[in-house]
């Protein structure tokens, strides 16, 4: 047994290591050392499993095998139970991919994430990689615009607007040149899909805006990358180095006519440069404010050029798309939300990760049967869906469909897919207040309603929790949310209210506190 | 580790040389001089005006628009706290109380051994795995009270 090769698999995304998988990745080396075992450490993406990792697999004839979570004490013992041939142990779950978590999921976007090695342009390949790339190599821009707009792609960032329809208009611009941009400035709580795919998936990205780069004719890209994801950025220059080295990047990309140049920049802790236009500022080296629109980005974007500005999900579902054709990607979801969503279970749940499933899926099924309920064992009191700007929803709307429309019929939004949980301990009101501050640290400055709406909101909230007029004061929230609603330059003041009104709306009682129950806590 | 360099024009000069050739290179500039000198000197504001042809109040707007660059030198280490909603549900307020009685300091404050600088964050995108902290480029998940005692015990943040 010891002559043979094993192959192991430790994750290297950042949740992973977060909870100590290069520890364990060292433990497992040392120990295969120590029993003159010859083995081999992969260290893939994450499968998605967060409340599993690190989660070790091995590869057996029958697949791969599954240990979670696995510490470095536990090492020993796994060697013991002969774990490196999938022998049983306490820590083991079989067959990764009989999971249920991960059996029931419909995997397009995530397809190859915590399977291949990252970094290494062979195993992408040998998983379908660069497939949609060379298929559009083969086909004219107004082809590959056509794909894109035929599959229902909307944009996953939050908006939801078609990419097609916006990759045409950028197409049909006439410029000396063109830009393509990934906001991959994934800032808003409870997500972190974005990062998960550019840590075990980065030439998924890159394929995925050289195929946006052909379809519009732009020579250069960028992927605008927050500071506070350092793992991300690494791997992201890492695999862009390998793919000029491969010629996937740069000059006559594999023997066609066709150039694209591709660079990561790192913003500077400002959540409103996920706002596009706040983007595009700050990547042309300014203040991430805020610009009036139109005109359009497509139209005048980075460098007052016609730009595609695309979230990283949005762009990792393109080589898919072109892979295997529109109707394949749209055969899945439901009315014109179609194809599938990244949903990321986050905060206060017992399995919390990536469930990438097909639009109609209901928020119930996402928390309970994925889910598995509160962490904390508590009931859920509250989820809020889509980011800081997100609504905070009941269990009574628990039944609601993910799709983009449904949600907007219930003034929420399905936004970038994360949803964040709250056990009956939560004081909805403290929430409310948190959305403003959270919007007078974070808002741009540049239009009245937001810069100084939050500040106002903040105050009036501090009020309401110490129960001082609390009528007349819920009265002056109302009125500032309209003003912040209907005034505001962007999502960030426009949407603020939206955590604030549904916390109001579905959780009055947090607000209607006087200072004898106040006094009284 | 922070790099915390004292300030040189001569190095200076050369990162902004370095990344000349970029278009919009001022973010990039800049998060390389805060690499080498631990923060965005006061110095360097009239240099990069200089180099770059902007005017004082061009460099200082950027430089004061972003939470992440500093204007004062941090301690040897730097401890990020995440302060968004996924932690919240988790009880980080109730870590960052603990931190702040520990280290005795409050947000943009460096301890008294010079050892930490303590700084909120909004989300590191470790939402499943909250309450999240980052101490300097390594990102942890799951952090209590005794976690945290635990991280800071270890040699690599000394």
């Amino acid at each position: 047994m010891s002559q043979s090769l094993h192959t192991v698999f430790v994750p290297r995304d950042a949740a992973a290591l977060s909870v100590g998988a290069d520890a364990v990745a060292a433990a497992i080396r040392a120990e295969a050392t120590k029993r003159g075992l010859l083995l081999r450490i992969v260290r893939n993406g994450s499968r998605g499993m967060l409340w599993l990792e690190p989660l070790v697999e091995v590869e057996t004839p029958e697949g791969r095998v599954a240990y979670g979570p696995v510490s470095a004490d536990d090492v020993p013992g796994l060697f013991d139970a002969g774990f490196v041939d999938g022998g049983n142990h306490p820590l083991c779950h079989g067959p990764t991919e009989a999971i249920p978590y991960f059996a029931k999921q419909e995997r397009l976007t995530f397809a190859r994430c915590g399977i291949i090695d990252p970094l290494s342009v062979e195993d992408y390949r040998l998983h379908g990689g660069f497939r949609g790339l060379e298929r559009a190599l083969a086909m004219t821009p107004a082809e590959i615009v056509n794909e894109v707009t035929d599959s229902g792609l909307r944009g996953r960032g939050g908006a939801g607007f078609p990419t097609g329809i916006k990759w045409k208009t950028v197409l049909d611009a006439k410029a000396d040149e063109k830009f393509i941009c990934c906001n991959a400035d994934e800032g808003d709580s409870g997500t972190f899909a974005d990062r998960m795919i550019m840590e075990g998936d980065p030439f998924c990205l890159i394929e995925g805006m050289t195929i946006a780069a052909f379809a519009v004719g732009a020579r250069q890209g960028y992927i605008y990358i927050r500071s506070e994801y350092p793992h991300a950025v690494a791997t992201m220059r890492e695999a862009i180095r390998l793919a000029y080295d491969e010629r996937w990047l740069g000059d006559e990309i594999h023997g066609t006519d066709h150039s694209f140049h591709l660079e990561v920049r790192v913003g500077a802790g400002a959540y409103i440069c996920g706002e596009e236009t706040s983007m595009l500022e700050s990547l042309e080296g300014k203040r991430g404010t805020v610009r009036a629109k139109p005109p359009l980005p497509a139209l005048e974007g980075l460098f007052g050029k016609p730009t595609i500005v695309n979230n990283v999900l949005s762009l990792t579902s393109v080589p898919v798309i072109l892979d295997k054709g529109a109707a394949y990607y749209r055969d899945f979801g439901v009315g014109r939300s179609r194809g599938t969503l990244a949903f990321q279970l986050a905060g206060n749940i017992r399995h919390g990760g990536i469930v990438e499933k097909a639009f109609g899926v209901t928020l119930h099924e996402l928390l309970y049967d994925f889910g598995g309920g509160t962490l904390t064992g508590r009931p859920i009191r509250a989820v809020q869906a889509g980011g800081p700007l997100g609504a905070y929803l009941p269990p009574a709307l628990f039944d609601l469909p993910k799709d983009y429309e449904a949600f907007a019929a219930a003034e929420a939004m399905v936004g970038h897919g994360g949803i964040v949980v709250f056990d009956d301990s939560v004081d909805m009101a403290r929430q409310a207040r948190f959305a403003m501050e959270f919007c007078a640290a974070e808002s741009c400055g540049k239009c009245t309603p937001c810069r100084i709406g939050a500040v106002r909101g903040v105050e009036v909230m501090d009020r309401i929790l110490a129960g001082q007029r609390v009528e007349e004061n819920l009265t002056l929230l109302q009125d500032l949310c309209e003003v912040m609603t209907d005034g505001s330059l962007c999502a960030m003041g426009g949407m603020t209210p939206i955590p604030v009104r549904s916390a109001l709306k579905h959780f009055p009682e947090d607000f209607l506190r006087g200072p004898a129950a106040i006094a009284a806590e | 580790m922070n790099a915390r360099s004292p300030w040189s024009a001569e190095r200076a000069a050369s990162i902004v040389d370095a990344h000349r050739h970029l278009r919009g290179n001022l973010l990039p500039i800049l998060h390389a001089l805060q690499e080498e000198f631990g923060c965005i000197d006061e110095e360097a504001i009239p240099l990069l005006a200089h180099e770059l042809n902007l005017s004082r109040a061009d460099v200082h707007g950027v430089v004061s628009f972003y939470h992440e660059f500093r204007r004062s030198r941090p301690g040897r280490h730097t401890i990020k706290v995440c302060r968004a909603e996924a932690c919240q549900s988790m009880n980080a307020d109730g870590l960052i109380d603990h931190i702040r009685r520990r280290l005795k300091v409050d947000f943009h404050e460096t301890t008294a051994d010079d050892a930490f600088t303590l700084e909120p964050v909004f989300c590191l995108g470790n939402c499943a795995l909250a309450p999240a902290v980052m101490v300097d480029e390594t990102l942890h998940g799951r952090v209590d009270a005794r976690r945290f005692d635990a991280i800071l015990a270890t040699g690599a943040v000394r």
